[in-house]
């Protein structure tokens, strides 16, 4: 029988939940890395038991943590006695290292982005907000980062390499924080064509690679966005995620700030599913497992309320790619609930049916085992959850 | 032998319980005990000072002897009762919240 393993990450730590093909009896491992903000923690595809963490703190940075058993012990990479100094002898420990590529030979010279108050500054490293492992490789691993940027490790994290040209591309200075830091959070590798990825930054907006990574362009032709003085700007847009279904990589799916939209050309052009949302603000969206015109997103009331409209947590499927969307209610509290959903804090795994899962900042992770329709929570109070990673495992 | 206490998170991170303790060369200074440290326990680099630029990370103090000596030169030498043993040099996360 299958099984199901929950990668959870909290403001206080990261949580393995997990559970046989049933999905109803549950539990909980940890906290791993209590008392750090785990901004991600995700799985490889190709080795499930390959597990990368995004460990981070005000205080004292950033750390990546490893594990090579499905999260029972971990490790920083390069770390190990045998791995402490390079053949010319220098030490090692560089896995939370994560300099900008300025080199004449790779990188950009140290662009600079726009500030909250209008003006330039620098690129300056603050924490990786997402983690997705490659879907060939184990030891292949891109990072998302703030100041917005993608790096990627090839040696399982040993050490970090940026992707320079998103960076340095020529709308950057264009680029903006939101009131959460200027991130790069989400990295979507296409499974038919290895050349091509696709990520998002708030706020700068969505952006597309076809040649690996060298080159970027902006693909946000169709997003509007009132809170910038062009609302149709090329870049500029809070896009908070895309999601994508394996079958389908030329069909994208967008929770911006405001508005859900869609795309059928591989971001060449969005067009609003919002439809009959009670309010198209949000944070997460993703696909079903098993079919790629069934959507969840978790309705917010605004930008300055972060929390359900009318205290009432509420995911909405549409199984028409958008447009016409259903309220699911069934085991969600229904009233006097004012918890947010984050960005990276949904997922689904692959068993039939479908299991969706979501975290909350109220710490309580909800699952259904029928695409939605009902919900139970599996567990009620960890800290803020920032990030929920669902795998079936054989 | 100098003596070297960590912040907790540090201590879990490098996976040690109570104070370190290291050999250090003379002249001792804040560098080279923080070299020690991180040749000692790599996966220490970076949280404590920049990997680059090896400057201390803002919300980072060192003290010792009753002193925070977090704004003195990297490389002035640290207290003789630091660099007997006789005191710990203490590595302090900054206290935040209400």
């Amino acid at each position: 029988m299958s099984k199901i393993r929950v990668l959870v990450g909290t403001k206080k730590g990261a949580f393995v939940l997990t559970s046989d093909g049933m999905r109803k009896r549950w539990k909980v491992s940890g906290p791993h890395f209590a008392g750090w903000e785990i901004y991600h923690i995700k799985d490889s595809p190709v080795d499930p038991d390959r597990i990368y963490a995004s460990q981070t703190s005000d205080w004292f940075g950033q750390i990546i943590q490893r594990s090579d058993d499905g999260g029972k012990t971990w490790k920083t990479p390069g770390s190990s006695p045998d791995e402490l100094k390079t053949p010319d002898g220098m030490l090692t420990g560089e896995s939370n290292k994560f300099v900008y590529d300025t080199s004449p030979e790779t990188g950009k010279p140290l662009t600079t982005h726009q500030w909250y108050d209008g003006t330039q500054h620098p690129w300056r490293f603050k924490r990786v907000w997402h983690l997705e492992p490659s879907l060939e490789n184990p030891d292949h691993v891109y990072a998302g980062v703030e100041d917005a940027a993608l790096f990627e490790s090839k040696d399982g994290g040993k050490s970090w390499q940026e992707l320079a040209g998103l960076r340095g591309s020529d709308t950057g200075p264009k680029w903006q924080p939101g009131a959460g830091g200027m991130c790069l959070h989400t990295i979507l590798l296409d499974p038919k064509d290895r050349q091509r990825m696709f990520i998002a930054i708030s706020a700068a907006g969505a952006f597309r690679t076809d040649d690996g990574g060298k080159s970027w362009k902006p693909i946000n032709h169709g997003l509007h966005s009132q809170y910038i003085p062009d609302p149709t700007a090329e870049v500029g847009h809070c896009v908070h995620r895309i999601a994508m279904h394996q079958s389908r990589p030329n069909t994208l799916f967008m929770q911006k700030h405001w508005d859900v939209m869609r795309s059928d050309d591989a971001g060449d052009s969005w067009r609003e599913v919002s439809g009959n949302l009670p309010t198209d603000f949000g944070f997460p969206i993703d696909v079903h497992a098993h079919e790629p015109e069934t959507i969840y997103v978790v309705p917010i009331k605004s930008d300055s309320e972060h929390y359900p409209l009318k205290g009432r947590l509420r995911v909405y499927r549409s199984r028409t790619g958008g447009n016409e969307w259903e309220a699911l209610t069934k085991g969600l509290p229904q009233r006097n609930c004012y918890v947010n959903v984050l960005r990276d804090a949904m997922s689904v795994d692959s068993l039939e049916p479908c299991g969706v899962y979501f975290g909350t900042t109220g710490g309580q992770v909800y699952a259904s085992t029928d695409a939605g329709d009902r919900w139970k929570p599996i567990v009620h109070d960890l800290p803020a959850v920032l990030s929920v990673e669902a795998q079936a495992l054989p | 032998m100098i003596r070297v206490v960590l912040p907790p998170h540090l201590r879990t991170l490098a996976r040690v319980n109570g104070e370190v303790e290291l050999e250090v060369k003379a002249p001792v200074s804040t560098r080279s005990v923080l070299d020690a440290l991180e040749a000692r326990y790599p996966m220490l680099r970076g949280t404590i000072r920049d990997h680059m630029t090896h400057l201390r990370r803002p919300m980072v103090r060192f003290f010792a002897c009753g002193e925070d000596l977090s704004h003195e030169s990297p490389d002035a030498p640290l207290p003789n009762l630091i660099a007997s043993g006789s005191e710990p040099f203490l590595i302090i996360g900054a206290i935040a919240g209400g």
